[in-house]
């Protein structure tokens, strides 16, 4: 656990970064920092790891104030990925993943094998291990930083805006497997981004900052989405909170109709099937060959997925599918739509 | 010292007048030769590297050397102003041309492009968009390539063409550090006001660098 | 033409012993180039470091670069001859005192020159400020610290040449003893010799470079195209060579 206790920053010249922060980032989870440019959400991210001191306030981790240690050894027991990846040009992928380890001692050959296995976690190919950074492409070398992060097993880490600087495929794709990391791992995570979106997607805490290094809320995203704590921040969550609110809801609970009976009512399209029984497409009568699917869901999924691809069919309807990819229902508009006319009527009990 | 300034007054003069002629004109024809070379290089890219490492070699011959082989090749006299000169310009080439040369290369982008949709001719695009917006790393190494020609000049003493290098010999064979100290302080304000000379011509010739928003 | 190279190619003049034989004079060329490279660096590298990696006194690693452009070599050596007699010390102490500034404003470039985030991500993993300089800035900066100390090194072999008009030693007595007598072969023997001294050192101080530095970190012939280098890049390569001056 990370807590901030009433921490302010003020720069020389007057300027206050961060004011009067209080602020407990819970064990084993994600906790996003967010808000716009000169909120704080750095500054308070740095002065974790003490790479700026706090004004006044302290900062403790599991109960130990962090002005007490010493700054080296703090950092080392600390996990750092910033924003472009900050990598040695001159050490091989390798070494610049043993970093911490060949600071702290360890034998070489002893982390340089503990480094090449991390590269496999990050979903680097182990032949990237004796290349230099710049013979990677960008997401590699982020990729590289977080497994250098990683490399001394610490159990608290710090990112800076670590997926800003790629484009949004790759972004995607990280943020993916990020996820994936840290349901292995479990580590106390402080993330800062200025992404709305992102900081939805990953936190499982979500703080906004407001300029001047105020905190604007704090709380699950779907806290923050159901009940912004006033204009600035639901502003800031963006005008369609209440669709980007469904990602949170899965479908299990969606009723769907049978799939080999049904006939979309307004064009009376019927759902095409292979000989497995996966969906093809959708046959409207006066068109020959099946309009394809925009996609297909499961019962893990969200409503946000679900009520996009009933949006962007073709027939109006969704269609779900089983972990084979066997089709085993349909759902269309109408019907989502009175799924969350009852959803809404048992929250209000 | 105020008494051997007084003393010699009109020999000091002409020496600096010397110099001062000595080092310039091998900067201008230099610097006006390194255009078309750096132009070249960047057209024609297998120029490039040749271009670089002849001009390196070049600048790496000590100049008293670089000085005497000159009138073998060429035939003039030893003790020809020629030597100095040509030897200079040829410093100045080697330095400047490898600077037009990137200079070139790193203002290519959205502005050329942008340039030559608009129908711009190659000739007039590089006179009108690509030198000025080369100006600055171009000011940056005319400046060094100035200073170094007027500390070089005084090298030139040793085959008779000196300028200030003359104070330097001259106090050398007498045993006097006063002409050695003058010519010292002469040369390095000589080069002082070159360069801020280069440093308002610049400012005059690009006023646009100076305006602007900080970002 | 043919008797220019009387002097170089008689077999006389490339004994080995004897004062005024060639491999005597290089030699002494050789050897007071590496002396005055080596006091300069050991004086300037240091500072330059400190003065790179604190920002603290920038001026002063700025301001000396500036000075030791402008000053006229020449006129230095014969300065410190006259003061201090016709020994070898003044002319070593000039050459030492000429190699300071190039070498001390291209170090303090150099790591000036470093990227951040790398220095960021060296600080917040954990290093210590002197692992930091030795680990990270360093071995990145090492690119244009051994062009300040190659560039260094062809002034004071440049310089050594013409100190050879206070008597010193090297191959530019060929030169200036030539002069003197009207030995035009002996002149342009010492003028070739010296200039394939100075092209060869300069050679061999480029093999040292690319084996001292990462591989990671080379620019020239690195898989970066020269047509991404930005203008900035451009200016600073031209500031690099700026330190690079008296030949």
């Amino acid at each position: 656990m990370i807590t901030f206790d009433q921490v302010t920053k003020t720069f020389p010249g007057g300027n206050v970064a961060v004011d009067d922060l209080s602020l407990e980032l819970p064990t084993g989870q994600i906790t996003v920092f967010v808000g716009p440019s000169g909120c704080g959400k750095t500054t308070s991210l740095r002065m974790i790891n003490r790479t700026i001191e706090p004004t006044s306030g302290t900062i403790s981790i599991d109960g130990e104030d962090v002005s007490t240690q010493d700054a080296a050894l703090l950092r080392r027991k600390i996990g750092y990925v910033i924003q472009h990846a900050g990598l040695f040009p001159h050490r091989t992928v390798v070494d610049n993943i043993a970093t911490v380890p060949f600071l702290n001692g360890v034998n070489k050959k002893q982390a340089r094998e503990e480094a090449v296995q991390l590269l496999a976690r990050v979903g680097l190919d182990e032949s990237m291990a004796n290349r230099y950074p710049t013979q990677l492409s960008g997401g590699q070398q982020q990729r590289v930083g977080v497994a250098r992060a990683l490399a001394a097993d610490p159990p608290v880490m710090l990112m800076d805006e670590p997926f800003s600087a790629v484009d949004p495929i790759v972004r995607d794709g990280l943020q993916k497997e990020f996820l994936r990391l840290q349901a292995e791992l479990g580590k106390t995570i402080a993330f800062v981004t200025h992404d709305i979106d992102e900081a939805i997607k990953l936190g499982d805490t979500v703080a906004i900052f407001r300029v001047g290094g105020h905190l604007a809320q704090v709380g699950s995203p779907q806290e923050l989405l159901d009940n912004p704590a006033d204009e600035f921040v639901a502003d800031f969550v963006g005008r369609d909170r209440g669709f980007r609110g469904l990602s949170f809801v899965t479908a299990d609970k969606l009723e769907v109709e049978p799939v080999r009976a049904y006939v979309d009512r307004a064009t009376g399209a019927r759902l095409v099937l292979d000989d497995g029984g996966r969906p093809q497409g959708w046959r409207f009568e006066e068109i020959g060959s099946p309009q394809p699917l925009a996609g297909t869901f499961t019962v893990e999924d969200n409503l946000r997925l679900v009520t996009d691809l009933a949006i962007s069919s073709p027939a109006g309807a969704a269609v779900r599918v089983d972990h084979d990819g066997v089709a085993d229902g349909v759902v269309a508009h109408e019907a989502i739509a009175r799924h969350l006319t009852a959803m809404r009527r048992e929250s209000e009990r | 010292m105020i008494t051997y300034l007084q003393n010699n007054y009109p020999e000091i003069l002409s020496d600096l007048v010397q110099h001062l002629w000595l080092a310039l004109i091998p900067i201008v024809v230099g610097a006006a030769l390194s255009l078309p070379l750096g132009y070249l290089a960047v057209r024609i890219p297998s120029l490039y590297q040749p271009v670089v490492n002849v001009g390196a070699v070049l600048y790496s011959i000590p100049s008293l050397a670089l000085f005497l082989m000159i009138p073998v090749i060429i035939g003039v006299g030893y003790l020809s102003p020629l030597n100095v000169l040509i030897g200079l310009s040829l410093y100045t080439l080697a330095l400047l041309g490898r600077t037009v040369a990137d200079a070139l290369i790193s203002v290519q982008g959205e502005t050329t492009q942008a340039a030559q949709a608009l129908g711009y001719r190659p000739l007039r695009q590089l006179l009108g968009v690509e030198l000025p917006m080369a100006a600055p790393v171009l000011f940056a190494g005319l400046r060094v390539a100035t200073v170094a020609n007027i500390s070089l000049v005084s090298v030139g003493a040793l085959v008779g063409s000196g300028g200030l290098g003359d104070l330097f010999t001259g106090g050398f064979q007498l045993g006097f550090v006063e002409p050695i100290i003058i010519g010292i302080v002469l040369s390095m304000l000589l080069a002082g006001v070159c360069d801020v000379g280069l440093v308002l011509l610049q400012r005059r010739l690009t006023p646009w660098t100076r305006v602007g928003g900080r970002a | 033409m043919l008797n220019y190279f009387g002097y170089l190619f008689d077999g006389a003049n490339w004994q080995l012993s004897g004062d005024s034989s060639i491999p005597e004079r290089l030699a002494q060329h050789v050897g007071y180039t590496l002396a005055a490279l080596a006091l300069a660096a050991l004086i300037a590298l240091p500072l330059g470091l400190l003065i790179g990696h604190t920002n603290r006194g920038a001026f002063i690693a700025i301001g000396l670069g500036n000075l030791g452009r402008s000053l006229p070599t020449f006129g230095l050596v014969l300065l410190l001859v006259v003061y201090l007699g016709v020994y070898i010390w003044p002319v070593l102490l000039a050459l030492i005192v000429l190699a300071i500034p190039p070498i001390l404003a291209q170090t303090y470039a150099a790591i000036r020159s470093v990227d951040p985030a790398a220095v960021d991500a060296a600080v917040g993993m954990g290093m210590r400020p002197l692992q930091v300089l030795f680990q990270a800035e360093v071995p990145m900066a090492l690119p244009l610290i051994i062009g300040g100390l190659r560039n260094a090194l062809l002034q004071v072999c440049a310089t050594a040449t013409i100190a050879a008009y206070a008597s010193f030693g090297g191959l530019g007595r060929l030169l200036i003893d030539g002069l003197n007598r009207n030995q035009y072969d002996q002149v342009l023997a010492g003028a070739v010799l010296v200039a394939a001294l100075a092209i060869a050192l300069d050679y061999i101080s480029a093999l040292i470079e690319r084996v001292v530095v990462s591989p990671g970190v080379r620019e020239r012939g690195s898989r970066r195209s020269r047509r991404s280098r930005s203008a900035a890049r451009t200016q600073s390569r031209t500031e690099e060579s700026a330190v690079s001056t008296s030949r």
